[in-house]
């Protein structure tokens, strides 16, 4: 089997064929690794995997981006199965409280529901969790987080917080187009709205705050504001105080901006794979 | 006030230093070479010939960063004054507050200064002649004006970038300022950072472009700004 004169003679009837699995020169690359690589019986699965790419629906950068919404899913999911039990555990204190954790809950679900339109809209297909999927103690982590209120916040802050650092770590992966980049911004907005929201309340009720720390709506160094070392990988790198090479301490000569302003002044992203480390605990 | 020497220096550190969070290759693929966010600064300037009560923001990435480096100038001009004068009877909690927003508006204006170095546009004049400053409401209720706006800018802004670094500082930068926007907003009426004046049915913050949003700000600032170079996708 000769898979440069396969391409050839592709290339015949379709001339954009290397420009749609590729550059040409990647193309070839792939293609000299394919054979010299993959058993000789293996070679017709690996060149359907490449004309999926080439010709499959999804292509590949729309695979990037229904990839990308279905992961922003699946912590709207996350969220809102939590603020559902929140809602429904009963220990929220009546009145303001209440009524805000439960604007969180219908926001989230409001998301997920706009989410999945979304992705079936881009031609792919939305993932979709049932309560009995989450176990929001994590494993046992957080074992009163729906008996202990101070405990529920806690982790409501821990998943806003987390939240507004994963959408802005996926954010470049919806560069092209912009009506998903932008959507993805509307929503990271409004999760940055729910953190500050969250560290207010927490704030006010002073449970699980550690001594010494004025927990703030936005994040200073690396600080959780929370006595628990489980929440740390969610606070971890937003004590970078250098941006885009500049350096943010004392800036155009305002001494004011300490590390602590530098630091809350910039939220910082997180990766694919640091937010799946994070929230995998709350799977069951 | 950075003179142009120093800030020469920091285009050359945000080039250099574009190893680290910056792509270099990244940087000079939107820019086409290092030069060229030098050259259109003095475009810039050729398009301005003839509407000199413009403040022309220039076009491309850059464009957009002096965009965003307009409306910071505003906020942080903002809550300068509001500390300056504040308030009777400003609760501790309240000064603790817009004292820390201040801080992070100031460090927002001089990373933009700093990073488009010689391509900045030059320090606008706040106009806050609408502004009762002696009055919690009227400046509360402007903080949330701005803040909201500053959100809907930058979540409108994002597509205009074509540099996914940007692009992810614009994001630190906005989720701040959502993180403002719902602070001032509990500060007017509690449980209302993010209720249905602010999102839309989507529970979605809003979007803005560009001519929306300086036909909203452009009233507080005495200089016109042009933004008609800016990217419109």
């Amino acid at each position: 089997m000769n898979l440069q004169n396969i391409l050839s003679e592709i290339e015949k009837k379709d001339p954009e064929v290397l420009e749609k699995l590729d550059t040409r020169r990647n193309a070839m690359k792939r293609f000299a690794n394919v054979s010299g690589k993959v058993a000789i019986a293996s070679i017709p699965l690996a060149l359907g995997s490449m004309f999926k790419k080439a010709y499959g629906s999804p292509t590949s950068p729309s695979d990037i981006i229904i990839d990308t919404l279905n992961f922003a899913l699946t912590l709207e999911y996350i969220e809102s199965n939590f603020y559902i039990q929140a809602v429904a555990s009963g220990i929220i204190p009546a009145g303001q409280s209440l009524t805000d954790i439960t604007v969180l809950r219908d926001h989230e679900k409001t998301h997920v529901a706009f989410l999945s339109a979304a992705i079936t809209a881009a031609g792919g297909k939305p993932v979709s969790f049932t309560a009995s999927q989450f176990d929001f103690t994590a494993k046992g982590t957080f074992p009163t987080v729906f008996t202990d209120y101070g405990v529920l916040l806690a982790v409501a802050q821990t998943f806003e917080d987390t939240g507004v650092r994963a959408y802005k770590g996926q954010a470049p992966n919806l560069i092209t187009s912009n009506d998903y980049l932008t959507a993805a911004l509307q929503i990271h907005s409004v999760e940055a709205r729910h953190a500050a929201h969250i560290r207010s309340m927490r704030y006010k009720l002073g449970a699980l705050v550690p001594a010494g720390v004025t927990l703030k709506p936005w994040i200073t160094l690396n600080q959780s504001g929370i006595g628990s070392t489980a929440v740390q990988p969610s606070y971890d790198g937003e004590e970078n105080v250098t941006q885009g090479g500049v350096t943010i301490i004392g800036i155009g000569g305002n001494t004011f901006i300490t590390a602590a302003a530098a630091s809350e002044a910039f939220d910082e992203p997180l990766t694919k794979d640091q937010v799946t480390a994070i929230v995998t605990p709350f799977f069951a | 006030m950075l003179n142009n020497e120093k800030n020469e220096n920091d285009l050359a550190l945000l080039l250099n230093g574009a190893k680290k969070p910056f792509s270099r290759r990244n940087f000079l693929g939107v820019m086409g070479a290092g030069s060229v966010l030098l050259a259109t600064a003095a475009s810039c300037k050729k398009t301005n010939n003839g509407n000199t009560s413009g403040v022309d923001l220039g076009s491309g990435d850059t464009g957009v960063l002096n965009y965003a480096y307009a409306l910071e100038q505003l906020e942080a001009a903002f809550y300068s004054q509001v500390l300056a004068t504040p308030y009777a009877n400003m609760p501790a909690s309240e000064m603790a507050y817009l004292t820390d927003v201040r801080n992070h508006e100031v460090a927002h204006r001089e990373f933009f200064k700093a990073a488009l170095g010689t391509a900045a546009i030059k320090g606008l004049t706040p106009d806050f002649s609408t502004i009762n400053f002696a009055d919690r409401t009227s400046v509360l209720a402007s903080a949330k004006a701005f803040e909201d706006l500053g959100v809907t800018a930058y979540n409108g802004a994002g597509k205009l970038l074509v540099s996914a670094a940007y692009l992810t500082l614009a994001g630190k930068i906005v989720s701040v300022e959502g993180r403002h926007a719902a602070t001032i907003r509990d500060l007017i009426m509690p449980g209302s950072f993010a209720d249905s004046t602010a999102l839309d049915a989507n529970a979605l913050d809003g979007a803005r472009t560009p001519p929306q949003v300086l036909a909203i700000a452009g009233k507080y600032i005495k200089e016109t700004i042009n933004a008609s170079n800016l990217p419109t996708n």
